[in-house]
């Protein structure tokens, strides 16, 4: 195997060292469920994330999803019911915390022990029999939940979740390596590669989403997105993955979102036919609105990208997220907005086309070039890395080429304007003064947050059009 | 101005975090760019270099390294100053974020920067930097070494003249906390250069 061999990581044969980073638990005995999924006796269909998600959107329901993790497992379970009970169609999350994400379970546990709050709920540290009480009654076929965390070696994480009885997460061996850590690509491929093969032995309704959609959060041209979103979901179908979800972080401009998640439909229909999947839309990750109006206004633009592209879910943000971990209570009102946009959406669609700027013919590209590398899927995307034929704008981690740069033009639409190695040269003539200054930087990071609060502003003063996101604290 | 929030936010996983556990590689920094005849500007803004060849003089404009701390893996503040000092005529290696302590004292050996900036918003700047200015100045070719630190270094908000003056007397050359503004370094990269103490 030559993956390391010209790269700039020593050999993976030398000290093991993936093993080092990312500790399994003992090897023998995990494989067996100690608590089935409730699924394993009924059906995909009818039984599993997957199902959930296709029967909500037959009926004309868009599912809404908080981020939402607390390390109490009382206060954990009151989040997990007040989701349930909030007016929409919502799936439950549990998000890890900081410790769980970077394999750091000693400390989780010490925190525990000493009472200290987390910023998630810290799955592996503690017992699984805590954890199964906290789903008990809860979670199950009417309300699916699913474990979000952001590790570049999440093997314990997703034996822990198994153990209690869970089925459903998300990440990808890309897009919880590059931006958050410095852990080396290949071996986040190594980890993800053996936590996939851990999952898809749950059954076939073990789902997984890619958080390829989402890559830095900002600045990150859609096509890149796009592609990331199902390459990651072919690695997870190459490991035995027979559910997907397919991400896209709400950018800049609606109609560049809205040509941007058609070209992810169409892409994943080409290259994931043979696996149930779905589309999710996240809600806008950079630098949110610190107004309720200018929040609520981009939280509802984001339902309405979803209701409009045919995506099947949406993970939402709240008034709060500029200021703080929102509040359970912040987290209802933002899935119950959210839902009561997407059904007035539904009611009055929109039916106007938008043009095709090239984003579909960029993403293909991408696919093409990696899948053009070999076979083995994780081999390709390291590869791919080191040559730069996938480079992220402004992804600062060593196995990242950065020489891709990328900026926002007058419109508000996200555009290349270095390509390095990217193989799109063909398709692509970035202007040569589009480069990003300081300057221009800090304003592109903020180019959401003003023209929403600046509305948002504008909205208060003159009393809101409708009361949708405009709600207060107080 | 927005720039703290615009610098400091991160997409999903939740600001704070703990150390990466990950060993480092040891190619995980860069060298310094080549400035005459090094084609059209398509350098990288990753350290993604890998060779160890002879560092080329510079003319004019310190050479710096721009780097985070061991637990905080925020990286738009990074990507920032890199911009802003580049722009000032300045040369930039970017380690990136999670940067272990032994890594920057290697690179600092490797690479002779004429300036290290240590910058860093999670709220653990302080007593990440405060390890990090022991070890530096501990080490015996790097005890002259002009090192700064700035971002959000406390969880409660600047610290004022008292963590200022802490970290000044743990080895820091300039402490910029939040809302000091680029123009503070700016201010002393001119200062460093009329110095010639680099």
């Amino acid at each position: 195997m030559s993956v390391t061999q010209d790269g700039p990581f020593p050999a993976e044969s030398a000290s093991g060292t993936d093993d080092v980073i990312f500790p399994a638990e003992s090897a023998g005995g995990t494989d067996d469920v100690i608590f089935p999924a409730e699924s394993a006796g009924g059906t995909v269909a009818t039984a599993s994330f997957g199902g959930f998600v296709a029967r909500a959107q037959a009926a004309g329901q868009l599912v809404v999803q908080p981020r939402m993790g607390v390390s109490n497992p009382a206060q954990m379970r009151a989040g997990l019911l007040a989701t349930r009970r909030a007016t929409a169609t919502t799936i439950g999350t549990i998000t890890l915390d900081s410790y769980t994400r970077v394999g750091d379970d000693a400390r989780a546990r010490a925190a525990l022990a000493a009472g200290l709050d987390l910023n998630g709920y810290p799955i592996v540290a503690h017992d699984r029999a805590t954890t199964r009480a906290v789903l008990e009654g809860v979670a199950g076929p009417s309300f699916p939940v699913q474990i979000r965390h952001g590790s570049p070696g999440p093997e314990n994480i997703f034996a822990a979740l198994i153990e209690v009885g869970l089925d459903a997460t998300e990440g990808g061996p890309v897009s919880y390596c590059l931006p958050y850590s410095r852990a080396p690509l290949a071996a986040s491929v190594r980890s993800w590669t053996r936590s996939c093969e851990r999952l898809a032995r749950v059954g076939p309704q073990a789902h997984l989403e890619t958080f390829g959609g989402a890559m830095m959060g900002q600045l990150c041209p859609p096509s890149l997105l796009v592609a990331m979103s199902v390459l990651e979901c072919l690695f997870f179908r190459q490991h035995g993955i027979r559910s997907v979800s397919l991400s896209y972080a709400q950018q800049t401009n609606p109609d560049q979102d809205r040509e941007a998640v058609a070209a992810l439909h169409r892409l994943a229909d080409q290259y994931l036919s043979d696996v149930d999947r779905h589309v999710v839309i996240y809600a806008y990750m950079g630098v949110f609105p610190r107004t309720p109006a200018g929040a609520g206004a981009l939280l509802a633009e984001a339902a309405r990208l979803a209701v409009r592209t045919g995506a099947a879910r949406l993970i939402v943000k709240t008034a709060a997220e500029a200021h703080r971990i929102p509040t359970i209570a912040e987290n209802v009102a933002a899935l119950e907005s959210a839902a009561a946009v997407a059904d007035d959406e539904r009611r009055q669609p929109v039916l106007d086309e938008v043009d095709d700027t090239g984003i579909h013919a960029e993403a293909a590209a991408f696919i093409d070039a990696v899948l053009e590398l070999g076979p083995d899927l994780g081999h390709s995307l390291i590869t791919a890395f080191r040559r730069g034929y996938l480079d992220v704008p402004y992804c600062l981690h060593p196995d990242n080429a950065g020489r891709a740069r990328s900026y926002l033009d007058r419109t508000g639409r996200l555009q290349w304007s270095r390509l390095g190695s990217l193989p799109i040269r063909s398709l692509v003539r970035p202007a040569a003064a589009s480069e990003l200054t300081a300057a221009g930087l800090l304003e592109s990071l903020s180019y959401v947050e003003r023209k929403f609060d600046d509305a948002g502003l504008d909205e208060y003063l003159t009393g809101p059009a409708q009361p949708i996101g405009a709600r207060s604290d107080s | 101005m927005p720039a703290d929030s615009a610098v400091t936010s991160q997409s999903s996983p939740p600001a704070t975090r703990p150390p990466s556990p990950a060993p480092q590689s040891p190619a995980a920094g860069g060298r310094w760019p080549a400035t005459a005849g090094g084609g059209p500007a398509d350098d990288a803004l990753s350290p993604a270099g890998t060779t160890d060849d002879a560092l080329l003089p510079i003319e004019g404009g310190l050479r710096v390294v721009v780097t985070s701390v061991a637990s905080d893996a925020h990286t738009w503040n990074l990507v920032f100053l890199q911009l802003a000092l580049e722009e000032a005529g300045h040369h930039v290696v970017n380690l990136g974020a999670c940067v272990p302590d032994e890594l920057l004292v290697e690179q600092c050996r490797r690479q002779r920067p004429d300036l290290v900036v240590v910058s860093t918003v999670n709220g653990h700047g302080f007593h990440d930097g405060t390890r990090l200015i022991r070890r530096i100045r501990a080490t015996a070719d790097l005890t002259g070494i002009p090192v700064v630190i700035g971002g959000k270094l406390g969880i409660t908000g600047p610290g004022g003249a008292a963590t200022r003056d802490q970290l000044r007397a743990a080895g820091f050359d300039g402490v910029f906390e939040d809302g000091a503004g680029i123009a503070a370094l700016h201010g002393y990269t001119r200062e460093l250069s009329a110095s010639g103490r680099r």
